[in-house]
């Protein structure tokens, strides 16, 4: 067995062995008389938002691939921020502009018009797309740069109108790109828990999450949460199969690793792209300059407590980080040749409730150690789990490019093992990996899954001590707090980001 | 394996910690151990007399912490969990991990309480708080209903105050309770899993109303010299929250955890409880209370026994679920 | 001494045989028209495609089991044949040591590699910054420091100039001569198989036919060829 199948079969063990356990203590699989409505809802949310996101970030991307204009770079850099604030603190950025008193309210009141309600499902929506937006945007844009200059350049030669570039350029390549896209989201929407239920109005808005958090919570009843999440994860596998049959290799190859921007075409079509990025730009960064200035100025009165749980959760980030790029690595270029095992197993986690996972371990870990002991180590092996699918997805269709480009050079070469990761892999990939293990840090930074059921005296990260501010009426503390996770996130991501461009430099 | 591999690791470089003094742990919910809730006080007090080591852990919410006694079960490390409320606590009784307190009952309390199994140390009234410029706050469930006024609740599958308000409405009216939250659901304006994003979400200015405590208030007041906020006082009367703790009779260190479910009752917890978990104390401190306690003091308190509590929850849930799924 | 013993490739309705042997030392050519298999009869060879049927053998060894990297031979493909995120000597010395520990006796060889297909200085530059030329000239000089007994070129020239085809070409049979390689270059063009000497095999209608001398076979072309070529 390949290294890449053995780590498969670990994460779906990972993945399925925790919720046995949760079957295996709540005796067996058991599903409560709403639970069906959940399901549903959480499925309709979760394709409406994956399909929007998806599909409001193609004109962006398109834009930004094929303009260029000041700023161009840090856009890029900055769009991996709205996707690193924890769920709270971007309803509490969309309420300042959607919400009662909200900027987009006001301007309706002045202007004798009806207010809107951002609550219900509207609302659900509005935020997982703003949350996903931005992630839709990065990994797009990403296609759009890989379409190889040689192609560029015969287009050119040819004189393909917009529309003949989009044709044979442009849509090949979303066909192969945008279904993994669309499930990412799709998944990431399907674990939603807080932010679907604040702005969703009401029990109709009930997620499978909700759901899982109220059978382990308040009922104890885990054969109910192990069904719910069996639930998830079946869901999940069954979209996997679909978007592994849908996507189709754009059969565009790669070039020489030259980033190539596409002719931007004149008139109303600049008219669009620039509408398209002012109207991204704005959307995404309103609420979070909004909820940011609010909460900055709290920021230095902050308790020493907070220092010390961030510098936990900054090592429990860098740690979540090194592995789950290592192992996603490992997966992509296992599943160069398209295995559906690795597909599915790297897709799995994602699907999974921290919740449940959590418990499971909990259960699996219990006898051997007192749980408090084992924190910090559960926390970084779920963080990991649940950041590989995102990784992986991103890393995979570099993988198969690399492959394609260079595989038989190397093979003839004898370039194997050590020397092949040194001097192909990892230079050849270094801006997906950056990248990658940016968005891995940060998720996370911000994850409050695990660490509940799990910390002890002294082990509070940084998201577990803003639940605790906000829980003490510490609200503007809470804020400041989130403020500086979001910064620090942001930080983390920059880091790594940066550190794979310059090394792909 | 790597978990047992893992695992055996740490157990080897936790283990030093754990000195020859006696450790007393106790399961709490988060905002009770942070650095503003009562937690560090009643710490040092406490390890100021007992020649031990008192370790709080934190278990999420209320709710959650009954669920993590139960993943534990007998093989738990926890000598004392508190934060439980009587709407948990007939749950609570029936998994039989708990011992007998045999303490008196604590008197401070505007019912009588008397549980074989689980100490009240604090207790507050539920209540729907607003800003004082708010004219003419509701003050009762019809009124409220017959208003525009929109209201932020908890879901109560997910947090005690949610489950709070059901169990309010369930005492206040009865049979007609499917009836008063239809009249309630367009006033809704959503619904959060947790105390902290409903108060929040009023705080951001989404709401008139938030359900919170008649104490809320006195927080605005006291810690933040903000007079700004009141809670609407109802004429069905409000309902009681009464905040416990127990002893697990697995503990290992039974004695001790009867003189630390003494010493909750005693001046040096319950004086620090009004000013950090912002509820009233169960036996009234010498120093008396805070200013902003008595500002605003229902008529009457509506409460539901442990059992009556739980028995009317699953019903009380499907109503209040039918109501606002429409 | 190459043997292809009853060699088969089939992919789709795609079908190749081919049953001959060349010797150490040759230099075949082989051409046909396009699709004909030219290029999978290399691959087959290098290892990058799996036979249907039959065998290669070099020195009476069987090469099936072994990966492309440990056969005895270099090839060089149409395109990409250099790392573009590694320098020019870093692309050599993979010829030497995969994994780039290069000794100082080493990197003197890859420097003499350089200086002896014309690329002198170039060593530090990025593979993406060479022309098409330069890269071929350190192609070969990676084929020169692995110096294996066979010598696989799948149109390594074909982007290239008349007269720097020409000089590559010269270039590969000085390199051949060096290593005294078996080459085998696929070609469209009968001036690179005049230019090369010795002997072309002719791929055609899903045969490769064994190598005869390339003067032989031009003097006196079959029908089959003289179609390809056109008329006289």
């Amino acid at each position: 067995m390949t290294l890449a199948r053995s780590l498969a079969v670990l994460l779906l063990a990972a993945v399925l062995v925790p919720l046995a356990a949760v079957a295996w203590r709540g005796s067996g699989l058991a599903f409560g008389p709403s639970d069906w409505a959940a399901v549903r809802f959480t499925i309709l949310q979760a394709v409406v938002s994956a399909a929007l996101a998806t599909g409001l970030a193609i004109p962006v991307a398109r834009a930004i691939a094929r303009r260029s204009f000041p700023g161009r770079g840090l856009l890029i850099t900055l769009l991996g921020a709205p996707f690193l604030l924890p769920a709270v603190v971007a309803v509490l950025g969309l309420l300042a502009v959607f919400g009662r008193s909200g900027i987009v309210n006001q301007t309706l009141q002045a202007s004798g018009l009806p207010p809107v309600s951002i609550f219900g499902m509207q609302g659900v929506i509005l935020v997982h797309v703003f949350l996903n937006l931005p992630l839709a945007i990065r990994m797009i844009l990403h296609g759009w740069l890989a379409i190889p200059q040689e192609r560029v350049r015969l287009a050119q030669s040819l004189g393909f109108r917009p529309a003949d570039i989009a044709r044979h350029l442009e849509r090949p390549m979303l066909r192969e790109v945008l279904p993994g896209v669309a499930l990412i989201i799709a998944v990431l929407c399907l674990t939603s828990f807080a932010a679907a239920l604040m702005l969703g109005g009401g029990p109709a808005a009930t997620t499978v999450e909700l759901a899982i958090y109220q059978a382990v919570r308040f009922d104890f009843d885990l054969g109910r949460a192990a069904a719910l999440a069996l639930v998830q994860v079946v869901v999940t596998g069954v979209a996997a199969i679909l978007v592994l049959t849908v996507a189709q290799p754009s059969g565009l190859g790669l070039g020489l690793g030259q980033e190539v921007r596409l002719p931007g075409p004149p008139g109303w079509r600049r008219v669009v792209d620039i509408g398209a990025i002012g109207l991204a730009v704005g959307f995404l960064a309103v609420p979070m300059l909004a909820v940011v200035l609010r909460g900055l100025p709290g920021v230095p009165t902050l308790p020493v407590e907070v220092l010390a749980a961030a510098g936990r959760s900054v090592a429990v980030a860098i740690a979540s980080a090194g592995l789950a790029t290592a192992v996603a690595l490992t997966l992509a270029l296992g599943a160069v040749r398209g295995n559906p095992m690795v597909e599915i197993a790297a897709t799995l986690p994602l699907a999974t409730s921290g919740l449940v996972l959590g418990t499971g371990l909990f259960l699996l870990v219990q006898p051997l150690v007192t749980p408090m002991t084992v924190a910090l180590p559960v926390t970084v092996l779920v963080n990991t789990l649940l950041s590989v699918p995102l990784l992986y997805r991103i890393l995979v269709p570099e993988a198969r490019a690399l492959a394609a480009d260079y595989g038989r050079l190397a093979d003839s070469l004898a370039l194997a093992g050590w020397a092949r990761l040194r001097w192909l892999v990892l230079p050849r990939l270094a801006r997906p990996l950056g990248f990658g293990a940016g968005i891995a840090a940060a998720l996370a930074m911000g994850d409050l899954g695990v660490i509940t059921l799990f910390a002890g005296d002294g082990q509070a990260t940084l998201p577990l001590l803003i639940q605790r501010l906000a829980g003490a009426y510490r609200l503007e503390g809470a804020l400041a707090a989130s403020v500086l996770l979001v910064l620090l996130s942001f930080a983390l991501y920059w880091v790594c980001e940066a550190g794979g461009r310059r090394a792909a430099a | 394996m790597t978990i047992r591999l893992l695992a055996a690791g740490l157990v080897t470089i936790a283990t030093p910690a754990l000195a020859d003094t006696p450790v007393l742990t106790v399961l709490t919910y988060d905002s009770f151990l942070s650095e503003w809730g009562p937690g560090p006080a009643v710490e040092a007090a406490f390890e100021a007399e007992c020649a031990c080591d008192l370790r709080l852990v934190g278990g999420g919410d209320g709710a959650a912490l009954l669920a993590r006694v139960q993943l534990e079960g007998a093989g738990t490390d926890v000598d004392v969990v508190l934060g439980l409320d009587t709407s948990l606590t007939a749950a609570a009784t029936a998994t039989g991990l708990f011992a007998p307190h045999g303490l008196a009952d604590a008197t401070g309390l505007p019912i009588t309480y008397a549980d074989p199994l689980f100490l009240p140390y604090d207790w507050g009234w539920f209540a729907f708080v607003h800003d004082r410029k708010l004219e003419n706050p509701p003050t009762s469930f019809t009124e409220l209903a017959e208003s525009d006024l929109r209201v932020v609740i908890q879901d109560p599958r997910s947090s005690t105050p949610g489950l709070g308000l059901l169990l309010w409405v369930k005492a206040a009216y009865g049979d007609r309770s499917a009836e008063v939250w239809e009249a309630l659901a367009d006033n809704i304006v959503t619904v959060t899993p947790g105390w902290s994003e409903a108060y929040g979400l009023f705080l951001a200015g989404e709401a008139d109303l938030v359900l919170s405590y008649t104490t809320s208030p006195a927080y605005h007041l006291i810690a933040e010299g903000d007079d700004t906020k009141a809670a609407a006082l109802f004429d069905e009367g409000h309902y009681l929250q009464i905040e416990v703790a127990g002893k697990l009779a697995s503990s290992d260190q039974p004695e001790l955890a009867d003189r630390f479910l003494a010493f909750l009752l005693s001046d040096a917890v319950q004086s620090v409880i009004p000013e950090t978990n912002w509820m009233y104390p169960a036996e009234l401190p010498s120093a008396g209370l805070p200013r902003g306690f008595d500002q605003f003091r229902p008529a009457s308190s509506l409460y539901l026994s442990p059992d009556a509590a739980a028995s009317v929850r699953d019903a009380a849930l499907a109503e209040w679920q039918a109501a606002l799924t429409r | 001494m190459l043997q292809l013993d009853h060699l088969t490739l089939t992919r789709g309705a795609f079908r190749l045989t081919g049953n001959w042997t060349a010797d150490p030392g040759q230099r075949v050519v082989l051409m046909g028209p396009s699709g004909a298999g030219k290029s999978s009869l290399l691959a087959a060879i290098a290892g990058f495609l799996p036979l249907t049927a039959g065998a290669v053998r070099w020195n009476g060894h069987d090469l099936g089991p072994m990966l492309p990297g440990e056969r005895p031979l270099t090839i060089l493909f149409q395109e990409q044949n250099l790392f573009p995120h590694l320098t020019v000597a870093q692309n050599i010395g993979l010829g030497l040591r995969p994994d780039l520990r290069l000794g100082k006796g080493e990197l003197a060889r890859v420097d003499q590699a350089l200086e002896r297909v014309g690329l002198s200085g170039l060593g530090p530059r990025r593979a993406s910054q060479l022309s098409g030329g330069q890269a071929s000239r350190a192609a070969l000089a990676r084929a020169l420091l692995r110096a294996r007994p066979l010598l696989l070129l799948d149109e390594p020239f074909a982007a290239l100039g008349p007269a720097l085809r020409a000089e590559m070409l010269a270039l590969v049979r000085e390199v051949a001569d060096e290593v005294a390689a078996l080459v085998l270059l696929v070609t469209h063009d009968p001036k690179d198989a005049i230019g090369l000497g010795g002997q072309t095999v002719f791929v055609a209608d899903g045969v490769a036919m064994a190598p005869v001398s390339t003067a032989a076979l031009f003097a006196n072309p079959p029908d089959a060829l003289q179609s390809y070529l056109g008329p006289k």
